[in-house]
């Protein structure tokens, strides 16, 4: 594995259907119009000199050093800022430029650290190649003259430092925060000689820097440079794989020395997030060495019990005697399992084949219970396909965005940057949440209408919405007539027609005056192409699959599906939500989401797997919970996934787990779920793995191994084990294998293979002989259904109801520095940005309790209550205050209720009825909760046994 | 159970009565398992007190 170094074109590609021809240095180039004079002689392998230029920045003309001569014409102009014109002759070298050149780099190099001068040959950086490049040998200006040699170093930032005695002010880092990250924290300070980078004249930590690590990655001379860097020096070889956190899934260099990651930097092949990234990937990868990592399996008899070390064969025998114990005492349902969402399809694809196959029932469900269920539901509902309709890159052909329930600039930062990026350039923003979220105003983005709704009453705006379209003759009746079930729209345009759906009537719901509702409708159906991004804001709700639908209806009857710029697109919490849906892991659908009562569809798994198959759906996690309190369920299996911190009704939670006879948990870390198992079997962080995520775009991306499995063996391994222990022995030499056998069985997969990827880099399933190469954009020419099916939204309240006792709503979110339970966001350096959950709420309701910023403040429910800091927030509405779950000990869940979707039991995360006050202690569950866990987590370390 | 069961009866509700009957049948069919749809035949069995008139009438037309 050599290091990856990517090719920088200069400036950024330009798409025409003209292509012009000029002629470099004699030889010809075509480019299509528009391209810079550099990109184009680079892309015919003519490299010209630069240093202000990259090729995802607008061209900046100012280093100087691209200069080039072009015949007929005066001077010598910068080859980024020059277009080709047909015809055009330039010259790339002469001796006038080479003195111009080197003239330029020795003003340049008089102000740069005289080591990195003398050894710029066997420099890393772009400047110091750059100094070879124009063959400067020596600086005849000296360097006792005025300089920035004792520049400041601020080195606040835990993951970077900036060294001003290295930068040299080509702007690259501003244009980069601005350009590509959308943030605008940093500015060029002072003028000529005494110019500098700044972070707003504060420390980058203390700036609005939000450690995207954009300008890391645009800077030339190590002015800006990792720390790990620094620390363990520069890597020697690197490996392409996806990031393991949020759903956008960008692709990544793992850049490695020896088996050390030295750092991960953004691919620019990456077609997701074309180079980009954010705090979470680029710089929280520590937690995959963690000192907290378990490396050995664990047994104990009772989960009070101290854990014991144990080989991996007697963990495996342990867990597989228990299983069957249990399934002979209880019978065959009495045990099932839980998929994750950060394991690779081919470990979710296979620990849902292990539980109806070797377990013998349907019994598998997966963490998008939790989160997006309700878009499989509500999307397969009207569409025909349970998964978002877009590429990423479709936005950039957005009129109109709608964001519904969604925060991506905190839980989706780099594709927040693409849509901000479209919103600069002008596309206009609708905002449906109760919270002012940063996109309502942000440097260069103001939303045109913000519809801060009550949260509980997605259906009643989205029914609104429809209302006022129907009403106000904004459907698209030629796309309707062509596209979509006529009976299904009729019913439904009556329905919404009804004044009982208007905003007028719906107001006394949403709390949002009904002309702002009828604005942004008109806005929506009239703005040109309009795209809805929605989180789970929407979901996480009672009506959640209800108000899918409801969003479907609205798309189609604007005609906004099945082009660019268009559709309803779920941002996914976690980096393999869509794939472990994908791979079958709920509990009444095989992979490819086709029910287990399809007699044909059984009968090919049965065929391939050899065994016998249930017709029946299994139980999904809320239902085995409520069957181990009854009696009936007794075992689990749950990979990478913590349900006691991240389910609802923590407390229910922990009583269901406790009621079990043998709990197993395959996790990087003793979870919270691990303080209630018998078992625990060390996973492999994503640095690991070999095998594919599938993002939100429904985009299959690779995943590859940078370092051998810690623990000895990777997950696949685990359960290939546990599974050939239980009785149904499994056997593949590789992951490789076992995406062949998932495209075998399914249809929506039939084209994908590692080797597919390996070479297109990625592809959007469906990927078939339809569709060889993926489908970025789906839906276009008719529904996967055939006819688009519009569903009655009848608005439903929610039963969890404010009263005097609990007056308040609390809503639960994420912030940017911390993912989903924090496992492993909690042990990096992101926790320097959000080192404990806080309660936001409204002054008007902190003064009315006499709560002042920093309080600590009880917040308590009708499941039951916790204590945490109190920030006020202008943010907030007056009655909703909100609170994020990261942190264990804060116990969030300990408060949300039991509530859930009406289609798919997706808990209502969203509406809980609270109390908040003054508080002098922590909770009773809090001080519980220490205890609970000293007891439950204690190792005995006197075995030493290993295979 | 009892809440579940009147929740997708209210979802349905909106529909002609046939085919909301028809939609709350197919549902708990596709989505609940076995031991929950024999507690919800049961607990009609027994009277089936606070549940919906559709959701009442979905149950009785699963299979025991």
């Amino acid at each position: 594995m050599a290091l990856i170094r990517e090719t920088d074109y200069g400036t950024p590609k330009r798409i025409s259907g003209t292509l012009v021809t000029i002629e470099v240095d004699g030889k010809p180039v075509s480019a299509p119009a528009g391209t810079s004079v550099l990109r184009a002689a680079a892309e015919a392998g003519i490299q010209i000199p630069r240093l202000c230029a990259s090729d995802n920045l607008e061209p900046f003309g100012s280093c100087r050093l691209c200069l080039v001569e072009v015949e007929g014409r005066r001077g010598s102009p910068a080859s980024c800022t020059t277009p080709c014109e047909n015809g055009m002759k330039v010259r790339t070298q002469s001796p006038k430029l080479e003195k111009l050149r080197k003239g330029v780099m020795e003003l340049y190099a008089s102000d740069y650290p005289r080591e990195m001068f003398e050894n710029a040959a066997s420099g890393n950086t772009e400047f110091q190649q750059m100094i070879t490049a124009v063959g400067l040998k020596e600086v005849r200006y000296g360097y006792k003259s005025k300089n920035h040699q004792d520049g400041l170093k601020d080195d606040s930032n835990p993951y970077f430092e900036f060294d001003q005695s290295k930068c040299i002010v080509c702007s690259r880092c501003v244009r980069a925060c601005e350009e590509v990250q959308g943030t605008f924290a940093l500015t060029i300070d002072g003028r000529g000689f005494a110019s500098f980078v700044s972070a707003g004249d504060k420390p980058f930590m203390e700036s609005e820097c939000v450690s995207c690590g954009a300008c890391v990655q645009a800077c030339p001379t190590d002015a800006l440079l990792e720390k790990s860097v620094v620390e363990r020096g520069r890597p020697d070889h690197s490996v392409v794989t996806t990031c393991a956190y949020c759903g956008v899934g960008c692709s990544f260099n793992a850049e490695l020395n020896g088996n050390e990651v030295v750092r991960m930097t953004p691919n620019k092949d990456g077609k997701a997030n074309h180079g980009h990234s954010c705090v979470k990937g680029r710089f929280a990868y520590g937690y995959s060495t963690h000192k907290d990592r378990i490396l050995k399996p664990m047994i104990r008899a009772k989960f009070t019990d101290p854990w014991r070390e144990v080989t991996w064969d007697e963990a495996i025998n342990y867990t597989a005697s228990e299983f069957k114990r249990i399934q002979a005492k209880y019978g065959r349902d009495s045990i099932g399992g839980i998929t994750s969402s950060r394991c690779t399809n081919e470990e979710t694809y296979l620990v849902q084949k292990m539980i109806r196959a070797a377990f013998g029932n349907n019994n598998t469900d997966t963490c998008a219970r939790v989160c997006h269920s309700p878009t499989g539901y509500g999307m397969k509902t009207t569409l025909g396909t349970s998964a978002g309709t877009q590429d990423f890159d479709s936005v950039q052909a957005a009129d109109v965005i709608m964001i519904i329930g969604a925060n991506p600039t905190d839980a989706h930062p780099v594709f927040a940057s693409q849509m901000k990026r479209r919103l600069r350039e002008g596309a206009r923003l609708i905002i449906v949440d109760p919270r002012k979220i940063d996109l309502v105003k942000t440097p260069h983005v103001k939303a045109n209408c913000h519809l801060p709704l009550l949260p509980g009453t997605n259906v009643a705006m989205i029914n609104s919405l429809a209302h006022v379209i129907v009403t106000e003759g904004l459907v698209n009746e030629e796309y309707v007539q062509e596209r979509c079930d006529l009976v299904a729209f009729d019913q439904w345009r009556k329905f919404v027609a009804e004044e009982r759906n208007s905003p007028e009537a719906m107001e006394k719901y949403t709390g949002v005056p009904a002309a702002d509702v009828r604005a942004a409708a008109r806005l929506y159906a009239t703005g040109g192409n309009g795209a809805i991004y929605y989180g789970l804001g929407v979901t996480e709700h009672s009506q959640g699959s209800t108000m899918v639908m409801g969003m479907c209806n609205l798309a189609m009857a604007t005609g906004n599906f099945g082009k660019d710029g268009v559709g309803i697109n779920p941002l996914r919490g976690q980096n393999n939500v869509q794939g472990s849906c994908d791979m079958g892991s709920f509990p009444h659908e095989y992979p490819g989401y086709r029910h287990v009562s399809q007699d044909a569809v059984r009968e090919s798994f049965e065929q391939a797997w050899g065994v016998k198959l249930q017709t029946e759906p299994g139980l999904r996690i809320p239902n085995m919970i409520d069957a181990a309190i009854d009696g009936t369920f007794k075992g689990l299996y749950c990979q990478g996934e913590d349900i006691v911190q991240s389910d609802p009704n923590t407390q229910h939670m922990s009583r269901g787990l406790a009621s079990m006879e043998c709990v197993v948990v395959q996790d990087l870390f003793i979870n919270e779920t691990a303080s209630y198992a018998h078992v625990f079997l060390p996973g492999a962080s994503f640095l690991e793995k070999d095998g594919t995520f599938t993002n939100a775009e429904r985009r299959l991306g690779r995943v590859r191994k940078a370092i051998e499995p810690l623990a000895g063996l990777g997950d696949w391994e685990v359960t290939m084990r546990l599974s050939t222990a239980l009785g149904y022995p499994m056997h593949y030499n590789h992951p490789s294998e076992i995406m062949d056998e998932i495209a075998r069985l399914t249809p929506t997969f039939a084209g994908v293979s590692f080797d597919l990827l390996d070479r297109e880099g990625s592809v959007q399933w469906p990927c078939n002989d339809k569709a060889p190469l993926g489908t970025p954009i789906m839906h276009i020419g008719g529904f996967v259904r055939g006819k688009g099916r519009f569903m009655l939204t009848e608005f439903v309240p929610t039963d969890e109801r404010v009263n005097a006792r609990f007056p308040l709503i609390l809503t639960t979110g994420r912030i940017l520095s911390q993912y989903n339970v924090g496992a492993q966001t909690r042990r990096t350096d992101n926790n320097r940005w959000h080192d404990m959950d806080v309660l936001d709420i409204h002054p008007s309701d902190a003064e009315d309790r006499g709560i002042n910023e920093g309080d600590l403040v009880s917040l308590a429910s009708r499941s039951g209550d916790i204590t945490l800091p109190a920030r006020i927030s202008e943010r907030m509405q007056p009655g909703v205050v909100y609170t994020t779950f990261h942190h264990a000990m804060t116990g969030a869940n300990v408060v949300t209720t039991e509530f859930s979707d009406w289609a798919t039991n997706c808990p209502e995360y969203k509406v809980t009825a609270v109390q908040v006050q003054l508080a002098r202690h922590m909770s009773e569950w809090q001080e519980n909760y220490l205890e609970t866990r000293r007891l439950t987590t204690q190792i005995e370390k006197e075995s030493t046994a290993n295979d | 159970m009892v809440h579940m069961a009147n929740q997708i009866a209210m979802f349905f509700a909106s529909y002609p009565h046939d085919e909301a009957l028809a939609g709350v049948t197919d549902h708990l069919k596709s989505f609940w398992e076995p031991r929950m749809r024999k507690q919800i035949i049961d607990y009609v069995a027994a009277g089936g007190h606070g549940l919906h008139a559709l959701a009442l009438e979905a149950v009785k037309r699963l299979p025991s």
